[in-house]
């Protein structure tokens, strides 16, 4: 295993610098030069002096990438174009919305998914398994920002002063007010990673009520999250349903399960205790291949819903030429994906033992 | 004596009476006993109808303003259809009207034509590029097909929506450079799946005999390789179409591609929403259309890659 996870780290090196290359490449590729697209076309050329020498663009194309490169070891994405910020703060401050709205949509979408292919595979052919299937269907097609639109008016405006009535737009009830965990635990005088850890999870807010026990703080948090987090989390529901339903079918069909049906197990368990445990290799990579989506995704769900996450610093870096900011985000959240399938892949390996040997 | 005929008897019998195989003829049958395959097309022929007929069925140009050409016309107006209990003293709009006064019918049929063009042409592009190295790649293989695979590898590390992301930005937003985007990112796809299919088929007798008749790269490459290697390329087409039109929609949703007053779906959605709590039609209509462009597309990718792929005739 050992062994596995080595040489799997090892090809991740390559890669990874890859990634370094496009992006950089992809921050180069400005038709024109940034200071007249940032600074507008009146700039003079003492201004657009000053600035590309304080942004490094008046040197040589290799020495900043090397430039880019010793900045990245050292943990610097750079300065926003915009307001001068350094680009990882920004990225710190808006990290944790992200992080959660993906981890409930990924929760959402696991689960119901999973449980949706389950059914359809488990009632093949029948009337379950043909709604099923076209739902996933449509699933896979309807685009997150048409679903989390039309969420946010049905919700919102259609079911208003019902009980099915859920705020379109914003983390929070105003009024509602978050207390940092630091505070509460008496760490406001500390610094450090500890700290920096601290004030992450603080700012997911329903992890940070959960773990301060703010009952309220969670239950509106929650409510808050229900929309943008089906609307992301639909297509990666649907995709997991499909692969769900036809990696059980493939694995119910093999000879072991046939041996497990003729000793007189109950079909229930055969697909419990037999079929599943085989079937969820497929469902664990391809999960995995969502985060990506997701975190893409995001972008367009933060937008809708008025949620200040990456992707919406992202929209509005993307609004402002702030090629900074969108190089380093498309860097972090990059290696984030590369880490995450990293991860699954090891866990596959661990699951799997044909492929930690092969 | 027997009068069992010979297996030898029994092979020339069934070869003098089997109708001559075509792939496509089967092909096309095979797509059409697939149900899902059977809605896609039936979807996608409704789009087409309406992207070909858009200037006889739209009463409007997509980008006329009405105001001052209709009388009492008020923006953001209600959808009427006169046959489903709008009062008949009132001007029929199916669709309503947009912000800026336009009929939203026309602008959303007229949207078929420039989505279904978008498809096409961003997949066809990224077809060109990802076909050519892949087959560059498969037939060299070595050092240059390590190159290029491994640059390849690297795009698709990238979650493609934000790589195309930052192209856009960098380039700067328009339709073409939107297209442009989500082409570069989907090439990978095309390039291994070329690459695939030239590994396998290359080894093939007609190759190698062609090879010793004295064929140059180029005309096995093109005359011998390709046509034999193109069926896997053209059912993840099918598949890609549905998300380019998809990626490119949203590039415009955030600004990044079609320009106003270009009738795009993605666009229209983006620029719309501001009245979604006035006006929900106008995110309604043109995100139905778009839905139903992208399902058509995957149910069709479907149904072609269960009849084109022999391991799953079962």
């Amino acid at each position: 295993m050992t062994t596995y996870i080595i040489r799997r780290l090892l090809v991740t090196i390559p890669v990874l610098f890859g990634i370094i290359l496009v992006v950089f490449i992809v921050g180069r590729l400005l038709p024109g030069d940034p200071c007249h697209i940032l600074l507008g076309e009146r700039a003079s050329n003492a201004v657009c002096a000053a600035f590309n020498h304080d942004f490094g663009y008046d040197r040589p194309v290799l020495q900043q990438f090397g430039d880019y490169l010793s900045a990245l070891s050292h943990g610097d994405l750079g300065r926003s174009l915009r307001t001068n910020l350094p680009v990882g703060d920004l990225l710190i401050s808006r990290l944790p919305m992200t992080v959660e709205l993906s981890f409930y949509a990924l929760l959402f979408a696991t689960i119901v998914g999973i449980l949706l292919g389950v059914l359809s595979a488990y009632r093949r052919n029948s009337a379950v398994d043909v709604v099923t299937m076209a739902i996933a269907n449509l699933g896979v097609s309807i685009p997150v920002f048409v679903l989390g639109l039309l969420f946010a008016f049905l919700f919102a405006i259609v079911l208003k002063d019902t009980f099915f009535a859920l705020p379109p737009a914003g983390r929070l009830t105003a009024g509602v007010s978050v207390v940092p965990l630091a505070e509460r635990w008496g760490l406001t005088g500390y610094a450090g990673p500890v700290r920096a850890i601290v004030d992450f999870v603080s700012n997911m807010y329903t992890f940070n009520a959960l773990l301060s026990f703010q009952w309220g703080l969670l239950a509106d948090g929650l409510r808050h999250l229900i929309l943008p987090a089906v609307a992301l989390g639909t297509i990666p529901l649907a995709i997991i349903a499909r692969i769900t339903r036809s990696s059980l079918l493939e694995v119910l069909g093999l000879d072991y399960v046939r041996t497990a049906r003729a000793k007189g197990l109950a079909e229930s368990a055969v697909v419990r205790k037999h079929g599943l445990p085989n079937a969820m290799l497929p469902v664990v990579t391809i999960i995995g291949l969502q985060v990506g989506g997701l975190l893409a995704g995001a972008v367009l769900t933060e937008t809708i819903f008025g949620l200040a996450g990456v992707g919406r610093a992202l929209y509005d870096a993307i609004t402002s030429h702030d090629f900074a900011v969108i190089q380093g985000f498309v860097f972090v959240i990059s290696v984030g994906f590369l880490l995450v399938n990293l991860l699954v892949d090891i866990s596959y390996a661990y699951l799997d033992p044909r492929i930690r040997l092969s | 004596m027997s009068s069992v005929a010979s297996p030898a008897d029994l092979i020339a019998d069934q070869l003098a009476t089997a109708r001559p195989a075509s792939l496509w003829r089967d092909t096309i049958a095979n797509v059409l006993r697939q149900r899902n395959a059977q809605i896609g097309l039936v979807v996608l022929a409704i789009l087409v109808f309406f992207a070909v007929f858009a200037d006889q069925l739209a009463a409007f140009g997509p980008d006329d303003v009405l105001l001052g050409h209709e009388d009492g016309v008020k923006r953001l107006t209600a959808p009427c259809v006169h046959l489903l209990g709008c009062a008949p003293t009132q001007v029929e709009h199916f669709f309503g009207l947009d912000g800026n006064a336009r009929d939203e019918f026309s602008r959303v049929i007229h949207g078929a034509r420039i989505s279904l063009w978008i498809g096409f042409v961003t997949v066809g592009f990224a077809i060109v590029i990802g076909a050519l190295i892949g087959l560059v790649a498969g037939y060299a293989e070595g050092v240059l097909d390590t190159v290029l695979m491994r640059t390849m590898d690297v795009i698709l590390v990238f979650p493609s929506l934000l790589l195309a992301i930052a192209i856009v930005a960098a380039l700067g937003p328009s339709l073409l450079n939107a297209q442009i985007a989500i082409g570069i990112v989907a090439i990978p796809i095309y390039a291994r799946v070329m690459r695939a299919s030239v590994l396998t088929v290359k080894e093939n007798g007609f190759v190698t005999a062609s090879r010793a008749l004295g064929e140059g790269a180029a005309g096995l490459i093109f005359r011998r390789i390709l046509p034999n290697a193109v069926t896997p390329i053209i059912v993840t087409g099918t598949l890609g179409i549905a998300t380019a039109v998809l990626e490119v929609a949203a590039l415009s949703f955030l600004g990044l591609g079609a320009q106003p007053p270009l009738a795009e779906w993605g666009s229209m959605i983006g620029l719309d929403r501001k009245y979604l709590f006035t006006a929900p039609h106008l995110i309604l209509f043109p995100g139905i259309f778009l839905s139903m462009t992208v399902f058509g597309f995957n149910l069709l990718g479907d149904g072609l890659r269960d009849a084109l792929d022999p391991r799953l005739n079962r």
